[in-house]
């Protein structure tokens, strides 16, 4: 090795180690992190919005061919969403807009990822792996309301909220 | 060297065939761009589907085409590099079985029944030809090389001490991580998937699938890579003037890639479940070790190039880029290394991005991916393989190369043409734009309700890239065939242009594959065990096969769940509190409608 060879070499290992350092800092640092494996949340096979308390919502999301359900969800700006996914048959892919939740919906397999929404809008997901001819339909948003437009009474019963939430604060705990 | 006659009848059909491909192959990009665009709105053109297009696609140019190139400049240059014959018997026979292979595979393909895309993830079924058929494929490239073995050892023997060329080195580098990747995939498709789509199984294990897909997914991208690595190592240096800057950094790059190309299956997973986000991580920083391989290359061979423009008179720090033969036409050859070399440098940078754990997050099936890889599989590697497919022709059939010019403008037309593609595809994709999406449906498509457009600049751009594109590729098809179809003016030979070394360096370590594939297969043992052990424990059901155009699965399913009233009442109630139920679109209402039908039928089954 010569001297240039040796500076090109120690530059080479020296970006990579520095671009590794960054991923180090987002995952420690800000917390952003991939899907883990799941073992202990109880398959699902309906989709449903889960409240756990004022910003502490539950999302069990099943993708099937060729809709999401539920593919309509309202949420109260500044709420953390705790997303599971499962798909119903095939292969399905999750990427909400303007966030970092991109996954996939594989059958036999729960994935999950929390996201934290601190804008008002409309955030469309759409399923962005190949699912079968009409995969380019398979589409839906989450409405994120200010507390003034936000009325969750609009849409449940309040004592089956509670009831729902009470059930599945277990499962959430022992995932931790 | 004069050419064996079998040899160049082999060489031919093995080039011949692909390129035919590959015309199929490249309207079907043509077509994708503008289905994307909205310039197409239907589900079909030119009587292909657009799914069953992107499968062929797929297939056709980054499987067949390059596996049968890399067949082709294998037996060529092993008998040139080595001066031994290889056994023709067996080299034919693997001819044949990729040959019957691709028949089967486009039979399925063809007819619609294989609209699974390249990477036939279940529980999509496809027909059973289409997996045998990729499958016999496979085998005939091991074929091929495991023909090269005897021939290689025998050299060794008799010539003890001298060092193996780096030609031969690169291509058994090449084959070697082609064979220790096949395994996995092999296994998918014979024991998994083949069985499954005749029937004789009923579900699989969709994410052990996936896995070892991708097991074989990225060590694919280095069998695509590494015979350019080889042109860019052992023959851009003689063919730009110069001599290769280093001929230890050239075995080094190459022992490192055995070692660390298969060890990273999981960055293409990064957003599956099942797999435990350290492990994920560990394959992190295994890629980052491959991209050394890739940055040692590129300070190699730019000090090759260095060395050739001073040789040829430049002076001052830049001014040998200047001096390379880029617009000689009778070294058409050089654009379609030098240029794949300039395109490569951002499909490098993008990779990166892609790998970079939590990054990709923001990436991953965004059209920013097919962005990347045109940028690496349809730059450096396509260029190469052009560039070498049409010098093989003409050197073993003794046909000077037709129309010159234009085969010296092909690589950059079509650089120009996948940098505007690329960019339109990868800011797209920053947007959210999806690949393997046909988009003109739907969210380009100004009267549907997912109309997004704020993609519309993005699929616009993509689409000049992608006609560019396209006229680079039909410019070199004319070339290609008034080449291949006309008649022969020079003497017929077996040659190569291989280079000679600047500095030779030290080998001793790197005289023997033995221990880097012993440490490599460590690696993979290691980086996979926890992986597979992850993806099993956390699987809770297997799948039935499905047929892509129809939601309802193709073997029914006993019912295992909900047959106790006990849970089928909390179930009822679960439903009451979901919030914004009667919110739900009209597509989503009739879609639930449908498959509560279906539940009512199974139940009365
Ligand atoms: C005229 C030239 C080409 C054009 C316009 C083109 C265009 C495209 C487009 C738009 C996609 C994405 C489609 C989607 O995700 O919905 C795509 C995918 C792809 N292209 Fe190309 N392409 C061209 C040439 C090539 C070449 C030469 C190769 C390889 C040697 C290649 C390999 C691939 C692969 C592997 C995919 C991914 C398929 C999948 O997602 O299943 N393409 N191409
Ligand atoms: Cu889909
Ligand atoms: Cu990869």
């Amino acid at each position: 090795m010569d001297r240039a060879e040796k500076q090109a070499l120690a530059w080479s290992i020296g970006i990579l180690v520095l671009f590794m350092a960054a991923i180090v800092a987002a995952i420690s640092g800000w917390g952003i992190t991939v899907p883990d494996c799941i073992t202990d949340v109880e398959p699902f096979e309906e989709g449903q919005l889960i409240q756990h308390d004022d910003l502490h919502y539950e999302l069990q999301m099943v993708a099937h061919m060729w809709y999401f359900n539920p593919g309509q969800i309202e949420l109260p700006v500044g709420a953390t969403l705790d997303i599971y996914l499962t798909s119903a048959d095939v292969v399905h892919g999750l990427h909400i807009d303007k966030t970092d939740i991109n996954m996939m919906a594989i059958p036999g397999q729960i994935s999950y990822l929390r996201v934290k929404f601190d804008e008002p809008g409309t955030y469309h997901f759409l399923c962005h792996e190949y699912c079968g001819i009409a995969h380019h339909t398979m589409a839906g948003s989450i409405v994120v309301k200010s507390p003034e437009e936000f009325q969750p009474e609009d849409m449940g019963a309040d004592e089956a909220l509670n009831g729902a939430a009470g059930e599945t604060e277990e499962e959430l705990g022992n995932e931790s | 060297m004069k050419v064996d006659k079998s040899l160049k009848n082999l060489t031919l059909w093995l080039l011949f065939i692909p390129t035919v491909l590959l015309i199929l192959g490249v309207l079907d990009g043509l077509l994708q761009v503008l289905f994307r665009a909205g310039w197409i709105q239907n589900t079909e053109a030119l009587g292909i589907e657009y799914y069953q297009g992107l499968t062929l696609h797929g297939v056709i140019n980054a499987i067949v085409f390059t596996t049968f190139f890399a067949v082709a400049f294998g037996n060529a240059l092993i008998w040139y590099a080595l001066k031994k014959p290889i056994n023709l018997k067996v080299a034919w026979l693997s001819f044949w079985l990729m040959v019957i292979g691709v028949v089967f595979a486009a039979y399925a393909m063809l007819t619609g029944q294989a609209s699974v895309l390249y990477t036939f993830y279940p529980p999509m079924k496809a027909h059973p030809l289409f997996y045998l058929g990729l499958a016999l494929a496979v085998v005939g490239s091991w074929v091929a090389f495991w023909n090269w073995i005897p021939v290689y050892l025998q050299w060794r023997r008799e010539n003890p001490g001298q060092k193996t060329p780096l030609a031969v080195v690169g291509i058994f580098a090449t084959f070697i991580v082609w064979q220790i990747a096949t395994i996995p995939v092999a296994v998918e498709v014979l024991f998994m998937l083949f069985p499954w789509s005749m029937g004789w199984t009923d579900s699989v294990n969709v994410m052990l699938a996936r896995t070892l897909f991708w097991f074989f997914g990225h060590p694919l991208v280095y069998f695509w890579l590494l015979p350019a690595y080889v042109m860019y190592y052992t023959m851009l240096p003689k063919l730009t003037g110069g001599k290769l800057y280093s001929d230890w950094a050239g075995r080094l790059v190459f022992m490192l890639f055995i070692v660390f190309s298969i060890p990273v299956g999981t960055h293409h997973q990064y957003a599956d479940p099942g797999i435990g986000s350290e492990w994920k991580f560990l394959h992190a920083v295994f890629t980052f070790a491959v991209a050394l391989p890739s940055l040692i290359t590129a300070f190699t061979i730019a000090a090759s190039l260095e060395y050739a423009g001073r040789k040829n008179g430049a002076t001052g720090t830049f001014g040998w880029m200047a001096k390379l033969p880029w617009f000689d036409t009778n070294r058409w050859l050089v654009p379609y290394l030098l240029v794949g070399l300039i395109i490569f440098i951002f499909g490098g940078i993008s990779g990166i991005v892609n790998a970079s754990y939590n990054l990709n997050l923001l990436v991953h099936n965004t059209s920013w991916i097919p962005g990347h890889f045109h940028l690496t599989v349809a730059g450096p590697v396509f260029l190469a393989f052009l560039g070498m497919s049409l010098y093989m022709v003409s050197k073993m059939t003794g046909k000077p190369v037709q129309l010159k010019g234009f085969a010296t403008i092909v690589p950059y037309l079509w650089m120009i043409g996948l940098f505007t593609f690329s960019t339109g595809m990868m800011r797209g994709g920053l947007h959210g734009e999806p690949r393997r999406t046909n988009l003109g449906l739907t969210y380009l498509n100004p009267d549907s309700p997912f109309y997004r457009p704020e993609w519309e600049p993005y699929v616009i751009i993509t689409a000049i890239g992608g006609i560019l594109m396209f006229t680079a590729v039909t410019i070199y098809f004319i070339t290609f065939f008034a080449t291949f179809f006309s008649s022969a003016k020079e003497e017929a030979k077996l040659e190569f242009p291989l280079s000679e070394a600047y500095h030779e360096g030290p080998v001793k370590a790197l005289a023997n594959f033995k221990p880097w594939v012993t440490i490599a297969v460590v690696l993979i043992v290691l980086s996979y065990i926890p992986v597979i052990y992850d993806v099993l424990r956390s699987t809770t059901r297997s799948a039935p096969p499905y047929d892509p155009h129809n939601p309802a699965p193709l073997v029914q399913e006993e019912e295992e769940y909900y047959d106790e009233d006990f849970e089928e009442e909390e179930f009822e109630d679960e439903e009451s509190a979901v919030i914004g139920e009667d919110e739900a679109t009209n597509t989503e209402e009739s879609a639930t409608e449908s498959s509560s039908d279906e539940t009512q039928q199974t139940g009365a089954e």
